[in-house]
């Protein structure tokens, strides 16, 4: 072989690792920051369109009647959605019909007893209902992460009984405490459930557990430049990359999408979608303790994780690999019924209503992060409203 | 066409085996009698192996060596059920950890971190051994001992990670671990724990004098291999007596950029600046925690790290609001 011929050979070879290893250009590059700091975001219009077809809305049901008497005074044991008229009330079952129940079974005996509708034999239907308080809550209370976009069933469930998203703790390889080989929670490709481990790396595959459901620390740098005392170690720092790396995973972004990486830490160097990103965490902490923990026994134990946990939420959860459901396409609008609870007509006590000062816009409230969790039964847990001068819809 | 001359040793040269100056061996290990050549090694280097000597220090740096390679070894070949498949498989990922943050420089259980120590004591021996053999065989020789403090440079950024700052930060846990991508995710949360290790200047220094290297090295072996048809590659004869080639080596760089080092001062050149690549990438370790604790604000302080105009609404931190934790 000649010497241009050799050329031409490692050229191609070259070409072949190119397209063993990477993603396929074009790259395109949108500028997020000043010039220089390096902030922006790639995306292949290619992987784009492909997620772009799979994170569509599903068509809405049609207005329901809001007049009309109300489901709670017509149906049985209606808790969580009894200010809904019947019209309502049976839209949003429909709905869930369609976005929850599994395709063999699209109909309402997923959930209920067929014979007797207020029965609460099954266990879908106690979880229903404690997801559909969930849904009120996080659309009303939680405007600072959700904004006016929202949440429906739909935005977790794609039409699945369990989401695709969901996480158990991991149990690791089962050599946590052996003489050899422990893996200190991080250190393997294949981690104790089977699933690869966060972004290819070897960093702890499991930050789910203490941030997600516990509230561990997860800021690691300290506010002066000379040591005053912050002893944070770098093993906690690895930890706080695998959340970290997780939620970009989730959302389909880079770092830059929230931070300015010369400062990680800094406020005043980050994009507003950090502060989105920081309920974004509270959320799925509140709502692991205070909706799904408080479940476990009522799910069967086919649905429980190894450890016999149950499944639980994360950020890829409802984002499903998109920096907003959807694109950023409310499909919550459609649905006032999952907005939270209306003012009821009597001054009864509301049991069931999870929102407080539902409509009231102006003064967002945002509860306090990582309430204690509730228990099963306990439907009235109602979370603690704060004023928060930041909770205007962002991004 | 043309053929690229240099890529290989074109004249392989058989003659009788050099067996070296006299040695005079005071330990039980002397040094062997029998050397062989290799016709694939002198493509690229020269034919002959050996004879070997390796001396007392050269023999235990080797076993312990080979104790530490195995306990890093056999803890990830444990860490996979000591299935062989999966080590393969997943080699890349695994890693023998040090210890956690609470047990401090106390000698922590063997599974949480005292086999990390183990192993990177034995490391050290054997690294610290065969530094006394690199410089007792330059003694030995009559050179000069400069390889020898080259490799101290070495030893020094490896002794600051591994022991002087997990000591004088209290904690064996600041230790790297023993994996492939273990001590790089390592790496990137060692610069986010203290606040971006870009802006360490001794970190910049090291990564000049890295850089440095590399280019220096392309010049320098560049350079020669052009003139060594004019018999560059003999650089010492080239010291002691220039010739043509020095000429046209040393004139070629005149016209590139007006200044040319020497057959002699490009080879101090390489040697400084591979000596102080870990020898300033030490320091720079050595300082973080101990001396600076987060280097973004460092830098801010002291009007390095410049600001920036704001490109988008900048929101308070807002754990400050919700006196959520953080």
């Amino acid at each position: 072989m000649n010497h241009f011929g050799r050329i031409v050979l490692a050229g191609i070879a070259s070409l072949g690792l190119l397209v063993g290893c990477g993603e396929r250009p074009p790259i395109e590059t949108q500028q997020l920051g000043y010039r220089g700091t390096g902030m922006e975001e790639n995306t292949n219009p290619r992987l784009l369109a492909e997620l772009v077809a799979k994170n569509q809305v599903p068509a809405s049901q049609p207005p329901a009647d809001t007049s009309g008497p109300l489901a709670s005074e017509i149906y049985q044991n209606v808790q969580v959605l009894k200010d809904l008229s019947v019209g309502e009330f049976t839209r949003v079952m429909l709905s869930m019909t369609e976005w929850v129940a599994p395709a063999e079974q699209k109909n309402c005996t997923y959930c209920h007893n067929g014979e007797n509708y207020a029965d609460e034999g099954k266990y879908q239907y106690k979880v229903a209902r404690r997801m559909l308080s969930m849904t009120r809550e996080i659309n009303s209370s939680w405007k600072t992460h959700v904004g006016k976009t929202g949440v429906t069933c739909h935005t977790c469930h794609r039409g699945q009984p369990v989401p695709e998203y969901v996480w158990f703790t991991d149990p690791g390889a089962g050599r946590e405490n052996s003489f050899v080989g422990s893996r200190a929670g991080q250190n393997s490709a294949i981690t104790g459930l089977g699933v690869t481990t966060i972004g290819h790396s070897s960093l702890p595959y499991d930050p789910y557990t203490p941030f997600l459901l516990g509230e561990q620390n997860i800021r690691v740098n300290g506010p002066t430049a000379l040591p005053t005392g912050n002893r944070n170690s770098i093993k906690q720092a690895e930890w706080t990359y695998a959340l970290m790396v997780h939620m970009s995973n989730s959302l389909g972004v880079n770092c830059t999408y929230c931070h300015n990486t010369r400062a990680w830490a800094s406020w005043e160097e980050s994009r507003p979608q950090r502060s989105t990103a920081w309920h974004g965490i509270r959320l799925a902490r509140h709502l692991n303790n205070a909706y799904l923990v408080p479940l476990t026994d009522t799910f069967p134990d086919k649905r429980l994780g190894p450890l016999g946990d149950v499944a639980k939420i994360n950020c890829s959860t409802c984002h499903q690999g998109v920096y907003k459901p959807y694109f950023g396409t409310s499909m919550a609008k459609d649905y006032p019924e999952l907005q939270g609870a209306k003012p009821m007509p009597v001054a009864a006590p509301m049991e069931g209503a999870a929102a407080p000062a539902a409509g009231d816009a102006a003064a967002a409230p945002a509860t306090a992060p990582a309430a204690a969790p509730a228990s099963a039964k306990n439907l009235t847990a109602t979370p603690v409203a704060r004023v928060n001068v930041v909770g205007r819809p962002i991004g | 066409m043309a053929e690229y001359q240099n890529l290989f040793t074109r004249v392989q040269v058989e003659a009788p085996h050099y067996p070296g100056v006299p040695h005079d061996p005071k330990g039980v290990w002397s040094r062997g009698l029998k050397a062989s050549a290799n016709y694939w090694l002198g493509k690229i280097g020269d034919a002959q192996i050996g004879p070997f000597y390796l001396g007392s220090t050269g023999v235990i740096s080797i076993i312990c060596f080979i104790i530490a390679f195995e306990i890093v070894g056999l803890n990830m070949l444990a860490s996979v059920n000591w299935n062989p498949l999966q080590f393969i498989k997943q080699l890349p990922w695994l890693a023998l950890e040090p210890a956690a943050p609470q047990y401090g420089l106390r000698l922590p259980p063997l599974q949480h971190g005292g086999w990390h120590l183990m192993a990177g004591f034995f490391l050290t021996v054997s690294v610290l051994l065969w530094w006394v053999r690199t410089y007792m065989l330059a003694r030995k020789l009559r050179m000069g001992t400069h390889t020898a403090w080259a490799f101290a440079s070495a030893i020094w950024l490896f002794l600051v990670l591994g022991f002087i700052r997990p000591v004088l930060m209290g904690s064996w846990s600041e230790a790297v671990p023993f994996g492939i991508f273990a001590h790089l995710d390592w790496t990137a949360a060692f610069s986010l724990r203290y606040g971006n290790l870009l802006y360490n200047p001794f970190h910049a220094l090291s990564i000049v004098f890295l850089y440095g290297s590399v280019l220096l090295f392309a010049m320098h072996a560049g350079t020669i291999m052009a003139v060594s048809r004019y018999g560059g590659e003999r650089e010492v004869e080239q010291v002691l007596d220039r010739g043509t080639a020095s000429e046209r080596a040393a004139l070629f760089w005149r016209w590139t950029m007006g200044f040319n080092a020497t057959m002699e001062s490009v080879h101090r050149w390489a040697w400084w600046f591979a000596v102080l690549c870990t020898l300033t990438g030490g320091i720079g370790i050595l300082l973080t925690g101990t001396a600076v604790d987060n280097w973004y604000l460092w830098a801010v302080k002291h009007g390095v790290a410049p600001s920036y105009p704001a490109t988008f609404d900048v929101l308070p931190d807002p754990a400050l609001n919700s006196g959520g934790a953080q």
